[in-house]
């Protein structure tokens, strides 16, 4: 494996007996990077895990996590590796910092090592002043916090996280995104499995998107962009003026353009054009009114993606 | 293939973290108090029988374990018999389900440990407890006996009572090793309880009844009294009541001589009711004994095996 990726899988593949849920995929992690697994539930994202967990059998292919196996060598894997599932629970009867003594216990941790990480990583996560509260008091997001608090306190190298923000208002959603970042900034990779979209591309590095079992599409989100819709920008103008869409068109790097509404003009492109753009306006003797550019959605791309899928047409 | 590390690695933590939570639950004290209470009720009943009708018994400690008195039903050892399984029950109908409904599971097996370690912890724990119970018990009807009657056990009643509880607590450990079975089985706790309940229900109460029926209902017409007598008493040792009661009989009884059919043969030179010694009475019931243990462990075993097998995602 090469030295900078942190997971290899190589053709991971999960049956049972009736249907297989994960067919052969193949991906890899980098180290210090944030690595989405993305894709409608049931797609396969939280058996993969599993999988690289070595808390489920592997039917066929090969996983690699920091250069352990983690069907022969689960306990290595897991030492190093921390883990917030889907809607993770805790005791309810006992305290945050209860809870966590347990799990640093499992982990080895001695009585005051355990002590003291156990306060930071709390604090760090914003539950100091409620670490002696009992859980079943908790919040959602706090429990997911907490969840994020033991793994800063295992000193994880990569933090695997199963729909962290699903459930979650946007308040706790941003502050668990906050959380995120910061594990990347101390050196953590994360490899992370959500099926909300806009949320999860403000910190994903690399994405890879999950259809029936297999990996449909996997990169940067620009890239992803530039596969399914053909273009990495799409810049949306607003003007008055007579054959704008027409001038437009013929603007050097853009591929096509629509027109949602009367005064509204969207164009695909390669690159970015708005001065181009604005420039052709101008020229055809239009009002320029507004003048944007973004990169494509992740929402938008992976619409596109199904709705390809489901067409029966291939993406461009 | 095989695993590095070894299988009991965090073996300890589960147990502590299991005990701590077994000790402080209101589940628990309940069932404490069911059994002490119930104690004391028919210890008090034995001992005024005891001091009404005093014999010139050698064993006269063990009648403690063993009489009853009106308007009470039961003894000591037959309550036991009925509220251990009970207890026991109580202890281990949530043991991995709870887990899962929690949505805990999954978290703790992430960390280093096996699950290997969490489902024997867990186990260790609730015998443990259990056994805390039964010793404390246990002391305090010796302690009442001494009080109450006046009269200091012999070293050889010692004994024997000091079997009678170790039995007891591999009785009990029937009883979580199958709740423990039912709560791996079934996602739901209510399901599992109520189903152990039931099969509970089912071994203590219908089966010494209905397994000598159903030896009348297979055998062949041809087979003699002694056959059917035998096959009746084989099947129906397949409820641990039954396995317990005749181990408690020979070691609380020091008088019986054989727990099938007895023979003429056995009879010849024999002095009737003259009591045997205890290495002879443990021998006679040695294999119920074992059929104890190896039931707990036979109905662990296949806990376990289903529960390596099954998915941890809730």
């Amino acid at each position: 494996m090469s030295a900078d990726n942190v997971i290899e899988a190589q053709g991971l593949t999960k049956r049972y007996d009736e249907a297989t849920v994960v067919k052969g995929i193949s991906f890899s992690v980098a180290r210090g990077e944030i690595f989405g697994l993305l894709g409608p539930n049931g797609a396969g994202k939280t058996t993969t895990i599993l999988m690289l967990l070595g808390l489920s059998e592997i039917s066929d292919g090969q996983a690699r996590v920091l250069g352990f196996d983690p069907v022969r060598e689960p306990l290595a894997v897991k030492r190093r590796v921390g883990y917030l599932p889907d809607q993770v629970g805790f005791y309810d009867n006992l305290s945050a910092s209860d809870n966590l003594r347990y799990t640093a216990r499992l982990m080895g941790l001695e009585r005051e090592e355990r002590e003291r990480k156990i306060a930071t990583a709390l604090t760090h996560v914003g539950l100091g002043e409620v670490m002696d509260r009992p859980v079943d008091t908790f919040s959602r997001g706090m429990r997911q916090r907490l969840g994020l608090a033991e793994i800063l306190m295992k000193e994880a190298q990569i933090a695997i996280l199963d729909e962290p923000t699903s459930g979650l208002d946007p308040q706790a959603t941003a502050e668990l995104l906050h959380i995120i970042r910061n594990l990347k900034d101390r050196g953590v990779s994360v490899l992370l499995s959500s099926h909300l979209l806009d949320r999860v591309q403000s910190i994903c590095d690399r994405v890879a998107l999950f259809n029936q079992g297999n990996i449909a599409l996997l990169g940067t989100v620009g890239e992803l962009g530039r596969q399914v819709l053909g273009v990495g920008y799409y810049v949306d103008v607003e003007a008055e003026g007579q054959g704008l869409a027409e001038k437009l068109r013929s603007v050097p790097g853009v591929k096509s353009v629509e027109t949602p509404s009367a005064n509204h003009m969207r164009i695909y492109a390669e690159r970015d054009v708005r001065s181009d753009a604005a420039a052709a306006v101008i020229a055809a003797g239009g009002r320029l009114l507004r003048l944007s550019v973004e990169t494509p959605s992740l929402d938008m791309i992976y619409n596109r993606y199904f709705e390809n899928v489901m067409g029966g047409r291939h993406a461009a | 293939m095989q695993r590095e590390g070894s299988a009991l690695h965090g073996l300890g933590v589960v147990v502590l973290k299991e005990l701590s939570d077994h000790l402080t639950s209101v589940r628990m004290r309940v069932l404490e108090w069911l059994v002490v209470l119930f104690a004391l009720a028919a210890l008090y009943g034995a001992i005024q029988q005891i001091r009404d009708t005093t014999a010139e018994d050698p064993f006269l400690f063990l009648k403690l374990f063993t009489t009853a008195r009106e308007p009470l039903p039961f003894t000591f050892v037959s309550f036991l018999t009925i509220l251990v399984p009970l207890v026991a029950i109580g202890m281990g109908f949530d043991a991995v389900n709870g887990e899962h409904n929690r949505r805990t599971l999954s978290r703790i097996l992430s960390q280093p440990i096996y699950r290997d370690a969490l489902l024997f912890g867990k186990f260790l724990a609730g015998l443990f407890t259990l056994s805390v119970s039964l010793i404390a018990l246990w002391l305090l009807v010796i302690g009442l006996g001494l009080f109450l009657l006046g009269l200091p056990p012999s070293g050889e009643e010692l004994a024997r009572a000091f079997i009678f509880l170790l039995v007891t607590i591999a009785y009990a450990g029937v009883w979580l090793a199958l709740a423990m079975l039912f709560s791996i089985i079934f996602r739901s706790p209510a399901t599992a309880a109520l189903v152990a309940l039931g099969l509970w229900l089912f071994l203590t109460l219908i089966w010494p009844a209905l397994a000598p029926a159903i030896v009348v209902a297979f055998a062949p017409p041809s087979s003699s009294e002694e056959t059917l007598i035998l096959a009746a008493q084989y099947l129906s040792r397949l409820s641990p009541s039954n396995l317990f009661g005749e181990v408690v009989l020979a070691l609380l009884n020091p008088t019986t001589r054989t727990l099938g059919p007895i023979y003429l043969s056995q009879l010849q030179g024999a002095v009737l009711g003259a009591p045997m010694p205890l290495g002879e009475s443990l021998i006679i019931a040695w294999p119920q004994i074992v059929g104890l243990i190896a039931g707990t462990i036979l109905l662990f075993v296949t806990g376990y095996i289903i529960f390596q097998r099954q998915e941890v995602r809730a």
